[in-house]
């Protein structure tokens, strides 16, 4: 049932995306974020929709499978379009019924914020798609370890943020099993009256969170009994290495960052 | 209600990069009243066929019938709560579905969802706890207050409650004492006798399939190894051994009296009785020298 979830899901392949090494990658995808910002028209959001459609590719992650998992994204986005359809007036008056006029800029804004929301999401999803959550957290704490001069619990946070992206399948796993006992009791997920899903989601929720704190117990002691007193001293098994991978890669960005510049308006 | 499997097959997560085989070519009839017993090791697919009998899965090839009710992939199938109400599955660690303030509303709310009544329900739960051997001042304590074992028999208690004409069991004893574990067992053999139920016990205890079920399945990297009666299947124990299988102490007794002796005894045992009988003929009549 929660079969075609994508967050926090590695698709283990061979191409030059799992190649990289994650700390460039996680740069790579921040550097995307500020970066899509800087597209304000029809040329330069193409180039973005462009490029990252040949990051999509490069990946050799399926398309359908992220557009699968994607689809209760596409729900927001669409959301955010009707939003903007309704709310914005600026520009000529493109269609007018009754109380409802629709603005020229406001089809134009919210094209454009649609389109970049579903990108920032689609190269965020490639990021995890194509990093294990071990190798993420990694990447993540070396990044931010400048910041332990300031006394920023960089070893405490990455660790939390391991825990909670190794358990994401956990629970998927559990919420499916739960969801399963529950309707062989006669309770139904999908289909039925609003009134019966809203109540459906009780009986689900209160195992899945007895089972979380349960769990979250065991794992403590199970840390504990194994000597861990947080990162002092800590090697690593796993070395990250940077290669000619992440320097091209940032290269191409560093170019459409350019070219966006150019075409903007 | 007769269930059977027609050539099913069962793929997870189909049309993605994790597409997983899990059941192929499983065919396999329930007739009403049988105890059967499916056994394999983990991922031979038996955990996938028991949620193909009360359609919580749909195959996707080949077709499930439940009573008059036939399951394939073709459409959407509308009511499958019907199916639900007279298949009752009591999953693995059932004791993590509990949910409510008190044992009772717990074990009264499967039957309520199947459109019984609340003084009905309430009846019913009152039966149920006494049927899993505790008593009723627990049915207003809190789930989450009991042990481990009393957990699962609360559990257990609400299946029970439903009164479902078929009962599937995954692994009910497993993290079980050994005493826990017997009793429960028996529980469920006493339950099927009196009601006349079909049950369906998916297990790893070679010793309990040999023990309560009529017909045993053996499943295999997703298929049907083998099917027939406890002694069928355990005529010739040595196919399984080679699958790594345990065999009941029983049979693994009378191989080796057989093998130590040279001679076949008259029939393949599955009690500890019958050997002995068996035994002692062997030596009345004079052999071994």
């Amino acid at each position: 049932m929660m079969e075609k979830m994508i967050f926090g899901r590695y698709i283990p392949a061979v191409s030059p995306m799992h190649r990289m090494d994650p700390r460039s990658k996680i740069i790579l995808v921040f550097l995307f974020v500020c970066v899509v910002f800087i597209a304000n028209n029809a040329i330069t959001y193409g180039l973005l929709a462009i490029y990252t459609f040949l990051m999509v590719l490069s990946s050799k992650v399926p398309i359908r499978f992220i557009l699968g998992g994607l689809r209760i994204v596409l729900w927001l986005v669409l959301f955010t379009l009707v939003l903007h359809l309704f709310f914005t007036k600026e520009g000529e008056v493109l269609f007018h019924w009754g109380a409802i006029s629709i603005y020229e800029g406001g089809l134009k804004q919210g094209i454009f914020i649609s389109v970049r929301f579903f990108l920032l999401i689609l190269m965020t999803s490639l990021l995890t798609l194509t990093t294990t959550p071990i190798e993420i957290t990694d990447g993540i704490e070396v990044l931010l370890n400048p910041l332990k001069k300031i006394k920023f619990p960089v070893h405490e946070l990455a660790l939390m943020m391991s825990i909670s992206l190794r358990f994401i399948p956990t629970l998927m796993e559990e919420t499916d099993k739960i969801m399963k006992a529950q309707t062989a009791r006669g309770v139904e997920f999908s289909g039925g009256p609003i009134k019966d899903r809203v109540k459906a989601i009780i009986p689900l929720l209160i195992p899945l969170f007895i089972g979380s704190f349960k769990r979250a117990e065991e794992l403590a002691t199970a840390m504990e009994a194994r000597g861990y007193r947080g990162g002092e001293g800590r090697t690593k098994y796993r070395q990250l290495r940077w290669s000619l991978v992440d320097t091209v890669m940032l290269l191409i960005l560093a170019v459409v960052t350019a070219a966006l510049v150019l075409f903007r308006s | 209600m007769d269930i059977s499997l027609q050539q099913v097959e069962y793929r997870y997560q189909a049309n993605s990069p994790f597409e997983r085989l899990a059941i192929q070519n499983v065919s396999i009839d329930i007739p009403s009243g049988t105890y059967l017993a499916i056994i394999g090791h983990t991922g031979s697919g038996k955990s996938t066929i028991l949620q193909h009998l009360n359609a919580i899965l749909r195959p996707t090839e080949g077709k499930v019938v439940i009573g008059d009710r036939e399951v394939t992939n073709a459409k959407k199938q509308k009511n499958l709560k019907e199916i639900r109400k007279r298949v009752g599955i009591v999953f693995q660690f059932p004791e993590h579905q509990l949910f409510e303030e008190t044992v009772e509303k717990d074990i009264c709310f499967g039957p309520m969802n199947f459109g019984v009544s609340e003084a009905d329900a309430k009846v019913r739960a009152r039966r149920a706890i006494k049927q899993v051997g505790l008593s009723e001042d627990i049915l207003q304590k809190s789930p989450f207050d009991l042990s481990g074992g009393q957990m699962r028999r609360v559990a257990i208690a609400g299946v029970l409650a439903m009164e479902p004409d078929v009962i599937v069991l995954d692994e009910p004893t497993a993290g079980l004492d050994p005493r826990g574990r017997k009793e429960i067992m028996d529980m469920f053999y006493q339950l099927h006798k009196e009601r006349n139920l079909s049950t369906v016990l998916v297990t790893h205890s070679m010793e309990d399939a040999s023990q309560y079920a009529d017909q045993i399945v053996i499943m295999h990297q997703g298929q049907v190894y083998k099917k027939g009666t406890p002694r069928e299947i355990f005529y010739s124990p040595e196919g399984l051994i080679e699958l790594g299988l345990d065999v009941p102490e029983v049979v693994r007794f009378q191989q080796k009296i057989e093998e130590t002796f040279g001679t076949k005894l008259a029939k393949t045992c599955i009690t500890l009785d019958e050997l002995t009988d068996e035994i002692e003929q062997l030596f009345k009549r004079g052999e071994p020298k």
